[in-house]
């Protein structure tokens, strides 16, 4: 988000206290490489917790179904209800013709709620709070969809923009508007996970900083420091709730999009 | 006015938006119960649903909170 030198002016403009709650966003490399073709394709933290997130995911999955048992254990229920879950989704949202695209959608899933939950532990970088990553994320999503639904029907995928039932003299303006609708969902979709998860984090920063400037004044006042702290401790309950909502609402939403191109009911 | 006062008053404005998102969870919520005492056996079936329309709410409240930001740390 913000430059470096621009984010510690802030701090220092925020008045009684110098805690920038935009710090904790910055991308940093961590093994510097030299760009190719003008891009900067430098290893940060970004690229790091995101390995973290695949790796840990990865060595889950393969580990809960290396040896399953009729009465699974404890790491196998956790892979089984994964499953059950990603998959009661789809058979919900798009019917059984979606279950062809579970692994997309299942790799979506683990990929967001590993980077959001691991977001939440202290000093860790949250990958989901940058737009470009989210952004990336649901272009992936927008392209299937549009490429299932062409491929599916052809140039009668179009019809997906024509409401039925309608007058002919409001056709003109809902298609537009079905249209519009239609190429914002990679924006809308984006930006609601990549602004969940910064303003839930920022949020916290900001709590902290009030419990510093409450410190910092010394004596009686330090005692204030508990309500903010306590303040934080309740959002950071609510915090692991969105965490795991905002995976779920980003696959329900490729749940439905998806149907959209499947069915091409209206 | 100064360019630096613009720039609190407008973040200071644009966090209206989240009064919206306030009423519409609300709403949720507030609705969700009223279905689920009707109907309690009917309640665990539309959980997702609500947790749906919650964070679709919240996320239309947190645009304006974004616009906030952008202004105060990025502009």
């Amino acid at each position: 988000m913000a430059s470096k030198s621009h984010g510690e002016a802030n701090g220092q403009d925020a008045g009684g206290f110098n805690v920038d709650p935009m710090h904790q966003f910055e991308v940093h490399a961590i093994y510097e490489l030299p760009p190719v073709a003008g891009i900067d394709v430098s290893f940060t933290n970004s690229s790091l917790w995101m390995m973290i997130a695949i790796t840990l995911a990865s060595l889950l999955f393969i580990f809960s179904a290396r040896k399953p048992t009729l009465v699974p254990g404890r790491l196998q229920s956790f892979g089984e209800l994964t499953y059950e879950f990603v998959a009661n989704m789809i058979r919900d949202n798009a019917g059984k013709e979606g279950m062809k695209y579970f692994p997309f959608v299942f790799t979506l899933f683990v990929f967001v709620l590993f980077c959001n939950m691991l977001g939440m532990i202290p000093y860790s970088f949250t990958v989901t709070s940058h737009l470009i990553v989210t952004f990336a994320l649901a272009s992936a999503v927008f392209l299937l969809v549009t490429g299932v639904g062409f491929i599916r029907h052809g140039v009668g995928f179009l019809k997906l923009f024509v409401p039925s039932g309608i007058p002919v003299a409001l056709l003109p303006l809902l298609v537009v508007i079905e249209l519009i609708s239609y190429l914002t969902r990679p924006v809308s979709l984006s930006v609601r996970l990549f602004a969940n998860m910064m303003a839930g984090h920022t949020m916290l920063k900001v709590f902290g900083g009030f419990a510093v400037a409450f410190l910092s004044a010394g004596g009686v006042m330090s005692a204030g420091a508990i309500a903010p702290v306590a303040m934080m401790v309740a959002f950071t309950g609510l915090e692991f709730l969105i965490a795991f909502l905002q995976a779920y609402v980003f696959t329900i939403l490729t749940c439905i999009y998806l149907n959209d191109a499947i069915h091409l009911d209206h | 006015m100064e360019a630096e006062a613009a720039k609190y008053i407008g973040a200071g404005i644009a966090c209206i938006a989240l009064a919206g998102a306030g009423i519409s969870i609300g709403t949720i919520f507030g609705n969700y119960l009223a279905g689920a005492l009707r109907n309690p056996s009917a309640a665990q079936s539309q959980f997702p649903n609500l947790l749906l329309g919650f964070a679709l709410a919240e996320a239309t409240g947190l645009f304006g909170l974004i616009v906030a930001l952008i202004l105060l740390f990025v502009v």
